[in-house]
């Protein structure tokens, strides 16, 4: 194991970060702050509870999550891509490092940073409104667990891309709508009949119902099976990183 | 000669069907710098490449210093520091943070008392906080040079790597290139400064349409290639040669003031004096003489030329 690449990997990617403090940490931190206002403080207080929680407190899980995908799949791609665009990916693919430890290195540090900035999120949500979690184990289980899958889809996203549109794409196209319809907001059982079937398909519905009950204590699907359904994204990545090396693809001629 | 890259067989077709290199067979010796000539798209970024881990092989074996570049590769690649054609670099970042980043990929611990002789020796040590996207072109080519010095590799590979440097520049990289060679450094250049071959190299080999044409040493190649040529500045323009000098490699100038002579400066004898007391037989005075030898660049040329 080439250790000291995986920490210079991971270092260089962390410093980026640092350097560009305003853009990767506290405009997302703002972002979110201004849901908490608008839909906790502000409209929150004028809509009824929701499994018997504030409607304040019950976005926070989600918006968390919100935050949490899209700047775990942005700092992940966005780390490879760059490098890929630049052609300093030249030094990476001439070291000593397997593709474990670059992953490793990219990843870890993407999804490090989006851990920090859920932290903030979290903090900063007290400020607004009230919260409590009742699960702490599992909600950082929750938390970790998604920040290294959505960093691991996101460094497919950005080997796969090879231009800047493809890099916001997915964000943008899927991920996006897939959270806002992922119960974010609302309890899927709010839904017509019919649609709580078709919720069913979008995976960012475990997660947030996962996670809200690690705080609440109160979920639309089983605890468990959000957890399968982490794990099984996580492998699916996992193995689509294990072939992109393989091959070469977007990587190697 | 103890032989420190071994390339067997090599052949690389790319996605597109494009036959980049053609059965390969090269042996770099420990201790030399070997230059790779060869027009643009001849094979030798691609060779570069593989041997370095950025193109996959296609057919084919490489080893350096005994270990397969695939099998073996973190052995490899530890040995290789590699300065690319592009000026490919993080902007962004300090000269000093690049650089530690590159010795800590290549999984060499922090070793601020070498990098520091490096980036000095690169006259790079005053700009070491600096970021890079604020040195200009010559500065940042020698970024990547101590990128690639920065895990004090065996072998070290330069791409085209005094493309866009000014001349006073290209002397002082010239100088470093070679006092890396006397500290034990092999040292592999492209180029397409002929020029920069014949300056530096102690081999050359030649590539072509992906395939090795020539490897050779660099003196060797240009005595074995190299043409003397004598020119004879007429007294009296002749219309034509005489027939009595038909069996010489003679040429006329077409005003016919110039008379050239082609030698081989192999031969024990080389036929000047007989020629020259000839002419003076049938009366032919000159005014003037030189002769001068082919390059390595008109060398280069025939060889692709002969090959195409």
């Amino acid at each position: 194991m080439n250790i000291y690449a995986i920490r210079a990997i991971y270092v260089f990617e962390m410093s980026r970060t640092w350097r560009t403090l305003m853009e990767s940490i506290a405009s997302p931190i703002l972002t979110t702050s201004l849901y908490f206002i608008v839909f906790g403080a502000a409209i929150g207080s004028r809509m009824g509870d929701i499994d018997g929680i504030s409607y304040g407190s019950f976005i926070i899980p989600g918006l968390l999550m919100l935050s949490l995908l899209g700047e775990s799949i942005s700092n992940a791609s966005f780390g490879i891509y760059f490098p890929k665009f630049s052609g300093t990916i030249y030094e990476v693919l001439s070291a000593p490092v397997s593709p474990v430890e670059v992953v490793i290195g990219y990843v870890g540090a993407a999804a490090s940073k989006s851990l920090i900035i859920g932290g903030l999120i979290l903090i900063t949500a007290r400020f607004f409104v009230d919260y409590q979690i009742m699960h702490p184990v599992m909600m950082v289980s929750f938390l970790l667990l998604t920040a290294i899958s959505f960093s691991l889809f996101g460094f497919i996203i950005g080997l796969w891309a090879d231009d800047f549109q493809k890099l916001q794409i997915i964000p943008m196209m899927v991920i996006t709508p897939l959270t806002f319809l992922g119960g974010a907001f609302y309890s899927i059982s709010m839904l017509p009949p019919f649609w709580q079937k078709v919720t069913l398909f979008n995976p960012v519905v475990y997660l947030i119902s996962g996670f809200r009950w690690s705080f609440y204590g109160v979920a639309d699907v089983n605890v468990g099976i959000s957890l399968a359904m982490i794990m099984v994204f996580m492998l699916l990545c996992l193995t689509g990183i294990w072939w992109i090396f393989k091959t070469g693809y977007r990587l190697k001629n | 000669m103890e032989s420190i890259i071994t390339i067997r067989n090599l052949s690389k077709t790319y996605s597109t069907g494009l036959l980049a290199l053609n059965n390969i067979n090269l042996d770099i010796h420990k201790g030399e710098i070997f230059a790779l000539l060869g027009p643009n798209g001849a094979g030798k970024t691609t060779l570069i490449s593989i041997i370095c881990g950025i193109v996959t092989p296609g057919e084919g074996d490489v080893t350096v210093d005994k270990h397969d570049i695939v099998l073996n590769f973190r052995a490899a690649r530890s040995m290789i520091g590699l300065v690319p054609q592009e000026l490919s670099i993080a902007t962004f970042e300090s000269v000093l943070t690049t650089m530690n980043f590159s010795r800590g990929l290549f999984g060499k611990p922090s070793n601020p008392v070498y990098i520091e002789s490096v980036l000095r020796d690169l006259s790079l040590w005053d700009k070491r906080d600096e970021r890079i996207v604020n040195l200009s072109g010559g500065m940042k080519r020698r970024v990547l040079i101590a990128k690639a010095l920065a895990h004090e590799p065996k072998i070290l590979f330069l791409d085209e790597p005094t493309a866009g440097i000014d001349v006073e520049q290209r002397r002082g990289m010239w100088n470093m290139v070679r006092r890396l060679r006397d500290s034990g450094v092999t040292i592999i250049l492209t180029t397409h400064y002929i020029e920069e071959a014949e300056e530096m190299a102690d081999r050359i080999g030649v590539i072509n349409d992906g395939q090795i044409s020539v490897i050779e040493e660099k003196t060797v190649l240009m005595n074995k290639l190299g043409k003397k040529q004598l020119a004879l500045t007429l007294q009296h323009p002749l219309k034509s040669l005489p027939d009595e000098l038909a069996g010489y490699p003679l040429e006329l100038s077409q005003d016919g003031e110039v008379l050239v002579f082609t030698f081989d400066v192999q031969k024990e004898h080389t036929g000047i004096s007989e020629l020259l007391r000839k002419l003076s037989q049938f009366g032919i005075d000159f005014k003037d003489l030189h002769s001068s030898q082919s390059s390595l660049e008109d060398i280069f040329v025939s060889l692709v030329r002969d090959k195409s």
